[in-house]
């Protein structure tokens, strides 16, 4: 029971991480139809952004929380500016062409962000620091961290925040608009283009912090590790059902869960045949199997033919 | 098939032919590296031709498409290696190694059936990352795949007592181990290029393009979208299953890493990249993907060096940055690809003139 208590704390966190990041490529996909896969790689960026700031800042002497915060919002401001760039450059000149292409593009960019990083901050792990006090506390034996409840409880807040946004405000309508039909929407006077550039910055937004959270959680962090991230919560996108917004926090929740519980469990459900290196196979068979009796997801509509 | 018989396309085709033939002793000049650069291309135009039977030609997005290639290399590794012992002759191995790729596509593609575009584009990826964690994993508690280390002295290509690896004597000509596999890829290719051409106008073709353009449609006029769309995977498959074989051969070792997502992702961008659905596209896509990285590898250093007098950045990394702009900037110019099909261009510019959001 101990074990079970602490794996839904652990997937919860994870959860809430790949929620965040689910709603970058959510958003991107209701809006415009399209895999942004390079939106793992902005994450990367943020997470990468914020050691070097909020890490030189603290080595200058100035307070944790501060430093923290400077680098998250240095983090954000550039995740967003990158966001945007990527609709203006890569995409926004795709819009009508095949349903294919902006796919490629969208991977070319992934490869130069990835390369990008590389050449910058080169090809070594670096040690995230470390912006939260590490308090341990316990409730019905399961054991978490400052950093967890940190985590869990923005994520949750910015979630609601963007719920708030989507549906309380005028530029949230005219997103939802779009998303239902852009031809119509244009002819309402709404401007598509400031509409996906808006979803693009926000995404990106969500994605830096989303960045920080896995710093700050992890630890470490390498240019590479965008691409698993990214997977990850675009599979929670899809499972959601890509395109609705609760589907996708709801999405990266559940995915967090069944892998930390896979990854508790599994090797008492096999008799010790597959070890815990076999997590990253829970994501994905789950996966297929929801997709299988809900093709569009757990919260999708169906959608229409796209293929 | 009377377009075969007239002389321009005769004469054509024996350029074609000499230039094929020859090429590997142009390339061997630059030495045996280039041969095996060739190879590999050769090898990706044969993958990106299996690819594109169920991208382009069955419109089903599929990102997973190494799995059926890491298949086949891992069983041309495991029956003709000593890991187990095992040296089965190609005829053995490389039918099933085709076959257990097929078996996989139909694993993969029966439970997908009702899932369309993106959904489907993810779980594929699901399936392929799920083959790529059992072949690092299934190292214990028995070993299968000896784990992320790999397998080792794989056995060569061979008929009977001609071996396709060393160098051999032939009419006064000396022919590396490269050379020869280049031959025998530049053979398995053409075959699939007629395979590709014959499909394209069956009946089987014809029915794919169908569902392609409107599944619903298709089944309306009695198409068993089914049985079709199954039959895209089982051959797109099996293509990737003697692919791998020859390539686990040809490198004498195999490894998980060699089956990542990226290379999916690649194989699949040289089919957009060329022009999905239509061959000459596609081939143009996979050769270029292939030796681009190659020549920049060889290219990007010395470059630096005349223009700056030093490296500036690390040549690695700033040749998979030329690569990617150069994914982004072909899409970005040429939408349908490089060389699209006449078809699909006219499409094309029809939906243009709709104006169509």
């Amino acid at each position: 029971m101990d074990i079970f208590l602490q794996q839904i704390v652990n997937g919860l966190v994870q959860g809430s991480i790949y929620a965040l990041v689910a709603l970058g490529y959510t958003m991107v996909y209701g809006i415009m139809g399209l895999i942004n896969f390079a939106h793992g790689e902005v994450v990367m960026i943020g997470t990468l952004v914020t050691i070097t700031v909020a890490g030189s800042l603290i080595n200058a002497g100035m307070p944790v929380a501060l430093a923290g915060m400077a680098g998250l919002g240095a983090s954000m401001l550039i995740c967003m500016a990158l966001g945007w760039g990527l609709e203006r450059i890569a995409y926004r000149p795709l819009r009508n062409a095949p349903r294919l292409t902006p796919l490629i593009t969208a991977i070319g960019m992934s490869i130069v962000l990835q390369n990008l990083a590389m050449m910058i901050w080169g090809r070594n792990y670096l040690t995230f620091p470390p912006l939260l006090p590490k308090v341990n506390f316990e409730l019905a034996g399961a054991h978490f961290t400052a950093i967890q409840v940190f985590i869990v409880v923005v994520s949750g807040a910015t979630m609601a925040g963007l719920l708030a946004l989507i549906y309380r405000t005028k530029l949230g309508m005219a997103m939802r608009a779009t998303a239902q039909n852009p031809a119509v929407a244009s002819l309402m006077g709404v401007n598509i283009n400031r509409v996906i550039a808006a979803a693009f910055v926000i995404g990106s937004a969500l994605g830096a912090l989303a960045g920080v959270m896995v710093g700050t959680y992890y630890e470490i962090a390498h240019y590479q590790m965008g691409f698993m991230l990214g997977l990850k919560a675009f599979t929670a996108a899809v499972l959601g059902g890509i395109g609705n917004l609760a589907g996708a926090m709801l999405g990266g929740v559940l995915l967090g869960i069944i892998e930390a519980l896979g990854a508790g469990y599994i090797g008492d459900l096999t008799g010790g045949f597959l070890g815990s290196h076999y997590q990253d196979i829970f994501a994905f068979i789950v996966l297929i199997v929801v997709l299988m009796f809900k093709p569009s997801g757990l919260f999708g509509e169906k959608t229409g033919d796209r293929a | 098939m009377s377009k075969w018989l007239n002389p321009r396309s005769a004469f054509g085709i024996t350029l074609i032919a000499v230039a094929l033939l020859g090429l590997p002793f142009v390339a061997a000049m630059g030495g045996q590296a280039w041969v095996r650069i060739l190879d590999f291309a050769i090898l990706y135009v044969f993958l990106a031709l299996g690819l594109n039977i169920v991208v382009g030609y069955a419109g089903l997005l599929d990102l997973g498409y190494i799995a059926f290639y890491a298949v086949g290399a891992y069983t041309w590794a495991l029956l003709a290696s000593p890991h187990f012992g095992l040296h089965l002759p190609i005829w053995v191995i490389l039918p099933i190694g085709a076959a257990l790729a097929c078996i996989a596509g139909v694993l993969l593609g029966s439970p997908t059936l009702k899932l369309r575009g993106d959904y489907l584009a993810i779980v594929t990826l699901g399936f392929g990352e799920i083959v790529r964690i059992f072949m690092n994993n299934l190292n214990a508690p028995v070993n299968i795949t000896n784990g992320p280390q790999g397998i080792t002295l794989i056995d060569p290509v061979a008929f009977g007592d001609f071996k396709f690896s060393g160098n051999t004597q032939l009419f006064g000509l000396t022919l590396s181990g490269p050379m020869k596999y280049y031959y025998l890829l530049v053979a398995l290719a053409i075959l699939v290029v007629i395979i590709n051409l014959r499909l394209q106008n069956s009946r089987i073709g014809r029915a794919w393009q169908a569902i392609r353009e409107d599944e619903i449609a298709a089944k309306a006029v009695g198409i068993n979208t089914r049985n079709i769309k199954l039959l895209a995977f089982a051959m797109g498959a099996s293509f990737g299953g003697i692919a791998g074989g020859v390539f686990a051969a040809m490198q004498g070792f195999v490894s998980p890493e060699s089956f990542s997502l990226m290379e999916s992702i690649m194989i699949l961008a040289m089919v957009v990249l060329g022009g999905m659905g239509h061959i000459p596209g596609v081939i143009l896509g996979a050769v270029l993907l292939s030796i681009l990285p190659e020549a920049l590898r060889y290219g990007v250093g010395p470059i630096q060096m005349a223009l700056f007098g030093k490296m500036m950045v690390d040549p690695e990394s700033l040749r998979m940055l030329v690569f990617g702009l150069a994914l982004v900037l072909v899409m970005r110019f040429k939408p349908a690809g490089l060389w699209p099909s006449p078809e699909r261009k006219r499409e094309l510019s029809e939906k243009r003139t709709e104006g169509k959001a």
